[in-house]
């Protein structure tokens, strides 16, 4: 498996090499954007033209799917359908973790990238999708690097931390942002034998750590996600790293959906530049109520699924 | 030489590393400021609807336009080609409209249509490894259009005067070639100076 940023082509390259460096391609056009989940093809629209540079389609929010319980599956094609036909961004859709009978589906739709999610009820306890075997582009939740580079190696094409989605509570994501880029400078300081011993207590192939310890990056785009509400949530999680951001409930959750989610793309563009996130912090009416995490039973928990 | 990288969003880290790679000094561009003193800019691959409402907003479509009438050098990569277009379809988007050609988005289909290729060029002797996302289709080229690269029988490089736009990416390969190409665009003259090599005929693959 080769799972460098995939630079090295030459003509003679295989097929299964240009296939994983199309699909980080994707992930890297991607970077600096935000990606919005919508539900409707009038909510996508509302997306595209606020600058999103790509939807997730849904059938219900994960602050809905939290609120309403029941076993979470992918959207029904036709409402993934109808989105597709309405914007002209990427389309990414959900699956449920390891059912890669539903990622088939969705392959087969057309969708550019699926997310294996752990806003959907997992269909398998153990194994994740073999993500290699398909043509499109998947992205995976982690909470840790050991969780991430597991992903990679299955075949995922970008990383988004987990959070803890439909919450509008920006602490699972910083949380996990902040383990992820952390672990990886921390490697960056090993030998090559406390690699090893490391790639042990991380449960991932030895290859991947090498490699994430000589470039002191993930080999894939690392994007955040769960619970990132407002322009300031967008701002913060950049800094510490992300190079995207997924906006799941905070956007059409909230008072203001359109104003809002202009405000989190200009936010997410000029994270570094605090007053034109105040710029675009002004203005906004009531970001979406919240949860506090802790007050969530484990069993509530989205951010423990996936394995 | 100083160049410019549009930072709206997209692939702009990838053209960053391979202009460090050519050591030449390169700006982020978010701002108006940012367009202050370039010899060029990069406009890099992403979604081309997104860096529009960016520029437009920010009132940083005229002054690229000023920028190329001063006679900075453009450079666009798919998105950035979309932008620099004269016409754009599929749907109809505004745009720079500073090289004479017609572009359609996501002609080629969906990102399972994304794929490597290699064909033609003036630029070098062996074939260009093209990388193709989501990739627009130029489906016309003025006549002050010079075809500097093809794949499959269709324009995929192309120049006019100090504006040079590519469907696929090289900035996500290992091959420096357009990137030189395109700075010696920059080093060059008001109105760029045709190189030995940009008037050789296409080499066949």
């Amino acid at each position: 498996m080769d799972s460098s940023n995939g630079k090295q082509g030459n003509q003679g390259s295989s097929e299964k090499d240009n296939l994983w460096r199309v699909k980080v391609g994707l992930a890297e056009m991607l970077k600096g954007g935000v990606i919005m989940d919508v539900t409707t093809a009038e909510q996508a629209r509302i997306a595209e033209q606020a600058g999103a540079c790509a939807v997730m389609a849904l059938e219900r929010v994960p602050a809905d799917i939290r609120k309403e319980g029941g076993v979470a599956r992918m959207a029904s094609p036709r409402i993934i359908r109808e989105i597709m036909e309405t914007v002209t961004i990427p389309v990414m859709a959900k699956v449920r973790i390891g059912h890669f009978a539903e990622a088939q589906v969705l392959e087969a739709l057309e969708v550019d990238f699926i997310d294996e999610s752990e806003v959907l009820t997992p269909a398998d306890e153990e194994n994740h999708i073999w993500k290699h075997d398909f043509r499109v582009p998947f992205v995976c939740g982690a909470r840790n690097l050991g969780e991430a580079l597991r992903r990679i190696a299955e075949g995922a094409a970008m990383i988004r931390t987990k959070g803890e989605a439909g919450s509008g509570n920006v602490v699972e994501a910083v949380r996990h942002m902040r383990a992820i880029v952390g672990h990886i400078r921390r490697l960056t300081t090993l030998r090559e034998d406390e690699l090893v011993h490391e790639a042990k207590e991380l449960g991932a192939p030895l290859e991947l750590v090498r490699q994430v310890a000589r470039t002191g990056k993930l080999p894939v785009p690392n994007f955040s996600a769960g619970g990132i509400a407002t322009p300031a949530d967008a701002a913060l999680v950049r800094q510490l790293g992300a190079e995207a951001a997924f906006v799941g409930s905070g956007i059409f959750k909230s008072s203001d959906p359109e104003k809002r989610a202009r405000a989190i793309v200009k936010a997410t563009t000029h994270f570094d530049d605090p007053k034109a996130v105040l710029e675009a912090s002004e203005q906004l009416g009531e970001a979406m109520k919240g949860i506090d995490v802790r007050q969530l039973d484990e069993k509530e928990l989205l951010q423990t699924r996936g394995w | 030489m100083k160049v410019g990288i549009l930072a709206v969003q997209g692939d702009f880290e990838a053209h960053g590393q391979m202009l460090s790679r050519l050591g030449v000094e390169h700006i982020f561009v978010r701002t108006l400021a940012g367009l202050a003193n370039l010899e060029g800019l990069v406009l890099p691959g992403g979604e081309s609807s997104t860096h529009l409402k960016f520029l437009t907003e920010g009132g940083l479509l005229d002054a690229i336009r000023e920028l190329a009438r001063r006679g900075g050098a453009l450079f666009g990569t798919c998105a950035g080609a979309i932008l620099l277009a004269r016409e754009v379809k599929n749907p109809p988007q505004t745009s720079l409209g500073l090289a004479d050609i017609s572009v359609a988005r996501n002609a080629y289909g969906r990102q399972v249509a994304s794929q490597v290729l290699w064909g033609p060029s003036k630029l070098k002797e062996a074939p260009l490894e093209m990388v193709f996302i989501r990739a627009p289709l130029i489906e016309r080229v003025g006549s002050g259009v010079e075809v500097l690269a093809e794949s499959e029988g269709r324009p995929v490089l192309v120049r006019q005067d100090k504006v040079l736009a590519a469907t696929f990416h090289p900035e996500l390969t290992e091959d420096a070639t357009v990137h030189e190409y395109f700075l010696q665009m920059c080093a060059s003259g008001s109105r760029g100076v045709q190189t030995a090599e940009s008037t050789k005929a296409m080499r066949s693959s």
